[in-house]
This record gives structure tokens, C-alpha cells and sequence, in this order.
């Protein structure tokens, strides 16, 4: 059975979106190369690229991570614009960059078609319990509102990190299935994603 | 106020153009000659416009006052006139290389003073000569922020702090009162000062609206080097923002607060100052090389010419601040300060050490008004080679990112990987190799290529001071051959410590330490008399030399050919 559906390696372009040294680079870093070091704020953009094999495809990730400070934001929609996810990233100890990733959301929904991108959540710095400013019900409660997925990590700890991109990997995969089967497509069909660039 | 700073603005002409020209056109450079512009004078070309109107304080205010007559006689030596003598000039540089060390002065009690127009040091403020000299005990005494040697500010027109060097918040706070009063002064006085001599230090201003730049300076440099400085402070804003965008912005609202969008790139700035302050490709002008055989060179030049896309208009291979390779597209130029912003941001930020960056940035000498987007990655994973991208297109990332991969796929099959690596364990040789006994430490700049070549900085430059010190007496030697009343084409000096030489003409210049036996020994009888003071330089550099020396110059100037094949400098002459 497992042979059968298994889907054709696809590309899966993911942008990490939020305010400065909210943690975006250090979880790409973390997923990347399963290490947490201290970063100096990202300029302009970085390129990442990281395999995911599944048992029913292999996804290849290209990650665009972009930088938080306010002077780049004029360019980001460059690098958000053919992506297949977006990390909405904020850090629980900074109520202020909760509410920014909730102003990167209404630049998403300007772009994007709500099934047009797949939209996480994501809580980072779990590691700092103690100077929490943003209570996970909130995060949870606004996700749940706005239909995004959610999660809490920390990069530093790894907590979560894996499951983030699993999670998109795996909703991805599911609705490029749904979009299948709601179309009547066949295999056929899914051989023309290994070209192109749209995802699973 | 308005009409005046735009009258200035003649040198933002954009000196290129960010369109990669008519498509049949747009080939890269046949040669791999690093296309850097030519005329690389520091200070050439904009900085003119700026000091033509240089009036200083006391001209202003002589005739009412007599400040001039208050003037410390250090003070009046900074003047062309007096400048003259080789003895005057000998005399200066004995006491610069003893004094360099500098000493305190409560700036801002002078400043709030300059605001007042009392400028003449007053008893408490005069220089407080006893605090250096390296009694501990004061050091607890002394406010360390104020002991920095160079501070510098940037401001808005509005006297909102952009920027500041040693910016703890405090200070700032106190600092910032100080600076808008003197914009304001400047204002009052209808853009009028430039400078503000006192006892050992200089205020340097730079206006180049919508921002006004401030040097607060121990440093022996001159006014116009340090003006210089504070252009490559406000060349690193506009790399950040484009001067269009600068514009706009103070356009819209004059009050705004610019260290908004300038947030996180303070370290960028830093950064570039500190790199001044120890690196000469600043005060030169230039670009240091990466020693590297000929033929290896080569093979990484023709790599990089192979690895174009039509976006691509620069391919720059860099190690720490050392050019390796430099392909450009044909008929573009990438202007010496463009390229040192580049190096300087790469080097102010270890987030180009993973993945892939690609960020737009301005090259302000080039075009500032848009930006390129450069692509910045390093080769390996544990190797100083940074691979440096700059395209025109923003949308074109994976067709540049698949130029490094090809690069890479070209220096791999030419097998250079390897020698590449070697040299990168040996980026800097030693000044024994030139052959030169008593030779200390040179710089050679071959003006029609932008670069340069320097040994390593070897003993007796072994502290951090010395380094300075060195650095600081060939901005000595700089100022005075650049002098724009009265340039010097050969300078010898004979210090305490080393004796120095500056040999400058039209297609290289030569910088110089030698210790201070050499000359008096061996070839002092072989002086010749050029008509302008008697210059060794000109003996040592040409006809009658003690063999053993002429050997080793032949090795700098005569045949700079030397250099190529030893693979200290790339194309020198
Ligand atoms: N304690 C803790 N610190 C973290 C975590 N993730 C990141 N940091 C720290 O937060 C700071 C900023 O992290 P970055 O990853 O550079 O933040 P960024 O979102 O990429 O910032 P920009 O590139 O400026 O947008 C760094 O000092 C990190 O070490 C985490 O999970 N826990
Ligand atoms: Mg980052």
C-alpha cells in the first residue's frame, strides 16, 4: 500500500515571518543543522534548504528566512510571494512581537487566498517559562480564529522545532491529497509537480 | 539653510547606472582585471565641494573677539601656511609620534563652550596632560566614555540622534542636548563651520542632508581625513536605505526617528569605524589583495567570469578584508568605498556564514539611489572564501544562487580548490620576503588598479598601540602629501622611533617605515637633492642606491611585476 501513494519528491518553499530576534534564524539553524548559537540579527535574507523524507514522499524544504528589522520590511513580500507556508513567528516573552506576527498575518491574507498558503503559528523561546508575556491559550485562541496551525517552540532547546516543519510537511501532504482526490486526479497528474515548482 | 546644502550636492550625480545597459552589450569584462574605478584618490571627486567653503571658527570670529590670537600654537601649526618646511615638518612628526597617545579633555565642557563661542580653552578645560601618562589611580577617576579617541555622531537636521559610536544611554542623553545646540549653532550660522580646532582635538562636522555628521577626534588626523570618515559613516547609511529613500523619508516627516530603520545595523557601523581605524585600505583608497600565486588567480578569475547571468554585474571572491578576485560586467565599475561597504558588512555580520543571504543593498558610489541584490555565501563550511554576488535583478535569486554552484562545479574541475586553500592559511607574508634589511612595514598602491599591498604589521608594531600608532603616522604622511594647498610628491621624515617615507606619484604611491638606523647609516650619503628637500625617497626609488636596498625597491616600485609573480598583489601596475 505504502508503495503505491507514494508521492513524487516535491519542493515546499517555507518563509519564517516575525519581528526582529524573535528566533527565526536560530529555528532555522536548529532544523537545519540541529544546533543553537547565538546570531547576530539577519540581513536582507537567508536561503536554506533541508530534506525531509517521509515514508509517503520526500519533501525538499527551501526555507526563506527573512529578516525582522523594520528596514527590510519593504522587500520581504519578495520572498513570501510563490511560498507554499509561513512561520508566523513571535517570542512568548515579548508580548509586543505577538502582535506584530498578527500585522504579518493581515499582510499575508492581502496576498494570498486563504487556501493558498499554509500559515503556522508559532510561540518561540519556551525555554524562558519564567518570562512568559504571552499565555499559550492566547497564541492557541488566536490561531484557532484565524485557522492557522499552531505551535510553541524553542530553539534553543529543540523543543517542538522538528515537529513544526513535520506538521507543515504533513498538513501540506494532506492537502495536496484532498485537492487530488476533490479533482479526480490521478497519478498523472502528481508527476507534473516534480517540474513544477508548486508544492506536493 | 536649504538652498545652501543643495548647492552641494552636485557629487550624488549617480555615477553609473543600475541597468546592466542594452542586453547585446551587457558582457562581462574580457580581462579579470578587477574592474575598480579609476582615480581612487581618498578624497577626490566630492569631498572638494565641501571643504571649498571651509571657514573656521576663528575666521569668524577674530575680528570681534580675538580668539585668534588665543590659538594654541599646535593649533596654528594645522595651518597650510606654516606647513611648509621640511624642518617644521620633521618637528611635527617627532612630537606626533611621542604624543600619539593623546590625552583627556572634557569634550563636552569644550563643546557647550563652542556653543557659547568661547572657544579658546579655558584653565579647567586646557588638556590635562598628567592623565595619560599611565597612573592607574585615575584611570578610576577618568570617565572612560570621554576618553575615547574618536567619537562620532550622527543626527538628523532636526538634532534627533541617528547614530552614536560609544552610545551608552546615558551619555547619549547628555550628548545628544550638546549636539542639537551645536546644530542648531550651525544653523544660526548659516552653515558656516566645519571644523572646531582645540587644544589636541577636533570637531569635525559633514552636512550632507537630511543628516549632519559629527567627529569628536584625538586622533592627529587631518579635518579632511577625518571628514572622510564620517562621508564612509554616511556612504554606510545610504548602503542601508538608498539616499532616495533617506530623502523621502525626512521629507515626509522632518522630526523622524531614523535609528527606527537604522535598528540593528549599529554593529555595521561599528564595525566600520574600528575597521578604520586599523586598516589603511581607507585611507588609501584602496583594496588590499590576497597574496596568491599568478596562475592561481587566474583560474579563480576566469571560474568567475564563466559563472555569469545576465543579472550579475559584480562577482567579487573576498577572504577576511582581502580581495581575491573581482569580475565585473563590461563597462561597469565598482568604486573602491562601494567595495570596502561590501567587505565591511560581510565582516559585521557572521549570518552570512549559513545558508545563503541574498539583501539588497545600495552602492552608494555607483547608484544611490536604488539597490542591487547581493547574494553572500561562504564556499565551505570552515573556510575563510566569501563569495559575493551583486545583481540587479531582486527577483533572480535561484539563477545567481546557480552561478555560485556553477563557480564552485569550475574551481573544483580546474583543480584550485587546493592551492586556494593554502593560501588561505598564509593570507598576509612578512615583510622579510620583500628583502629589504630595515625594512619595517611598507604600502605600495598602484592608484590604476585601486589597490594595495602591505606586509603583515610585524615588530616593533606588536601592541595594539603601535599598530595605531603605525597606522596613525601614515595618515600623517597622508594629510601631508595630499595637503591641498601644498601636496608633497616625496616625504622623508626621520622619527624617534622609525624613519618614514612617502613616495607619491601619478600611478602608485609608497608608504614607508624604516627603522631609524637604516638612513643614517648606510645610505645617508647618497641623498640627492630633488629641488624640494632633500629625499631619500627619490634615491632609493631610482638612480643611486646602495645596491643591496635598490635591489629590494625594484622589488615595490620599479618592477611592481615582482610582486605579481611572488602573487603578493594581483595586477599592480
Ligand atoms: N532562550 C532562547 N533564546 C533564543 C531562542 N531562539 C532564539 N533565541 C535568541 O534570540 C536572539 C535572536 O535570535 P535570532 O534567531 O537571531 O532572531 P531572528 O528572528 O532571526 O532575528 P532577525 O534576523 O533580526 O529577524 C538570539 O540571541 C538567540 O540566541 C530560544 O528558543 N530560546
Ligand atoms: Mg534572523
Amino acid at each position: 500500500q505504502e508503495g503505491s501513494h507514494r508521492l513524487p519528491s516535491s519542493q515546499c518553499m517555507v518563509v519564517l515571518l516575525g519581528s526582529t530576534s524573535v528566533g527565526k534564524s536560530s529555528l532555522a539553524y536548529r532544523y537545519v543543522k540541529n544546533d543553537f548559537r547565538d546570531s547576530l540579527p539577519t540581513v536582507g535574507c537567508s536561503f536554506f534548504t533541508q530534506m525531509l523524507n517521509l515514508e509517503v514522499a520526500s519533501i525538499k524544504f527551501e526555507i526563506w528566512d527573512t529578516a525582522g528589522q523594520e528596514k527590510y520590511h519593504s522587500v520581504c513580500h519578495l520572498y513570501y510571494r510563490g511560498a507554499h507556508a509561513a512561520l508566523l513567528v513571535y517570542d512568548i516573552t515579548n508580548k509586543e512581537t505577538f502582535n506584530r506576527a498578527k500585522l504579518w498575518l493581515r499582510d499575508l491574507e492581502k496576498e494570498f487566498l486563504p487556501d493558498e498558503i499554509l500559515i503556522a503559528l508559532v510561540g518561540n523561546k519556551t525555554d524562558l517559562a519564567g518570562e512568559r508575556e504571552v499565555a499559550t491559550e492566547e497564541g492557541e485562541e488566536f490561531a484557532r480564529t484565524k485557522g492557522l496551525l499552531f505551535m510553541e517552540t524553542s530553539a534553543k532547546s529543540s523543543h517542538q522545532v522538528n515537529d513544526t516543519f513535520m506538521a507543515i510537511a504533513q498538513e501540506l501532504l494532506q492537502r495536496e491529497r484532498e485537492e487530488a482526490s476533490h479533482h479526480g486526479l490521478l497519478t498523472a497528474d502528481l508527476e507534473e509537480s516534480r517540474t513544477g515548482t508548486r508544492c506536493c | 539653510m536649504a538652498a545652501d546644502v543643495h548647492k552641494k550636492k552636485g557629487w550624488e550625480v549617480p555615477n553609473g547606472s543600475l541597468a546592466p545597459g542594452d542586453g547585446q552589450h551587457a558582457e562581462r569584462s574580457e580581462s579579470p582585471t578587477p574592474g575598480l574605478a579609476q582615480g581612487t584618490e581618498p578624497g577626490a571627486g566630492q569631498e572638494g565641494a565641501m571643504f571649498v567653503h571651509t571657514r573656521s571658527y576663528e575666521d569668524l570670529t577674530s575680528p570681534e573677539d580675538g580668539a585668534a590670537a588665543a590659538r594654541s600654537p599646535e593649533e596654528r601649526r594645522g595651518e597650510p601656511a606654516e606647513l611648509t618646511s621640511m624642518e617644521q615638518i620633521s618637528k611635527d612628526f617627532s612630537e606626533l609620534s611621542t604624543q600619539l597617545t593623546g590625552m583627556a579633555l572634557d569634550l563636552e565642557e569644550e563643546m557647550r563652550q563652542s556653543k557659547e563661542g568661547k572657544l579658546e580653552p579655558s584653565p579647567q578645560t586646557t588638556r590635562r596632560d598628567s592623565v595619560l601618562s599611565g597612573k592607574e589611580e585615575e584611570d578610576v577617576t577618568m570617565d572612560a566614555w570621554r576618553m575615547h579617541r574618536k567619537h562620532v555622531f550622527v543626527l538628523s537636521e532636526a538634532g534627533k540622534p541617528v547614530y552614536s559610536r560609544y552610545g551608552s544611554e546615558e551619555a547619549l542623553s547628555s550628548t545628544m542636548g550638546v549636539m542639537m545646540a551645536l546644530v542648531s549653532f550651525l544653523e544660526a550660522e548659516k552653515n558656516a563651520i566645519r571644523s572646531i580646532h582645540a587644544d589636541g582635538y577636533k570637531v569635525v562636522f559633514v552636512r550632507r542632508s537630511p543628516l549632519v555628521l559629527v567627529a569628536v577626534a584625538r586622533t592627529r588626523q587631518s579635518e579632511q581625513e577625518i571628514a572622510h570618515e564620517l562621508l564612509y559613516i554616511y556612504y554606510q547609511i545610504l548602503s542601508l536605505l538608498t539616499w532616495t529613500q533617506l530623502n523621502h523619508i525626512f521629507q515626509q516627516k522632518q522630526n523622524y526617528d531614523l535609528r527606527r530603520l537604522l535598528a540593528g545595523s549599529e554593529r555595521i557601523t561599528d564595525n566600520l569605524l574600528d575597521l578604520m581605524a586599523h586598516d589603511p585600505s581607507f585611507l588609501m583608497g584602496a583594496v588590499r589583495c590576497l597574496p596568491l600565486a599568478a596562475s592561481v588567480r587566474d583560474a579563480v578569475s576566469t571560474s568567475l567570469q564563466q559563472a555569469k547571468a545576465k543579472s550579475l554585474v559584480f562577482s567579487i571572491l573576498l577572504s577576511g578584508n582581502q580581495l581575491v578576485s573581482l569580475v565585473r560586467k563590461k563597462d561597469q565599475f565598482l568604486h573602491p568605498i562601494d567595495l570596502h561597504l561590501l567587505f565591511n558588512l560581510i565582516s559585521s555580520s557572521s549570518s552570512f556564514r549559513e545558508g545563503e543571504a541574498w539583501t539588497p543593498i545600495c552602492l552608494p558610489k555607483f547608484n544611490s539611489s536604488g539597490f542591487f541584490h547581493a547574494h553572500i555565501s561562504y564556499l565551505e563550511q570552515e573556510m575563510d572564501l566569501c563569495l559575493l554576488l551583486v545583481s540587479t535583478d531582486r527577483e533572480d535569486f535561484f539563477t545567481v544562487s546557480d552561478c555560485k554552484r556553477r563557480f564552485q562545479e569550475r574551481l573544483r574541475r580546474r583543480g584550485v580548490q587546493h592551492a586556494l586553500q593554502e593560501a588561505l592559511r598564509t593570507p598576509f607574508y612578512s615583510v622579510a620576503q620583500v628583502g629589504i634589511p630595515d625594512l619595517r612595514h611598507f604600502i605600495y598602491k598602484s592608484k590604476s588598479s585601486g589597490l594595495f599591498t602591505s606586509p603583515e604589521i610585524e615588530a616593533p608594531y606588536v601592541q595594539e598601540e603601535e599598530k595605531e600608532r603605525l597606522l596613525g603616522l601614515y595618515q600623517y604622511l597622508h594629510s601631508r602629501a595630499h595637503n591641498s594647498s601644498r601636496p608633497l610628491k616625496n616625504i622623508y621624515f626621520t622619527g624617534p622611533r622609525e624613519n618614514l617615507l612617502a613616495w607619491v606619484r601619478a600611478v602608485c604611491s609608497i608608504w614607508v617605515s624604516l627603522s631609524s638606523l637604516v638612513l643614517h647609516g648606510r645610505a645617508v650619503g647618497e641623498w640627492h637633492n630633488t629641488g624640494v628637500a632633500p629625499s631619500p625617497c627619490a634615491v632609493l626609488l631610482g638612480v643611486s642606491l646602495h645596491p643591496c636596498a635598490r635591489e629590494g625597491w625594484a622589488g615595490i616600485a620599479v618592477g611592481a611585476g615582482e610582486l605579481r609573480h611572488r602573487g603578493l598583489c594581483h595586477v599592480l601596475l
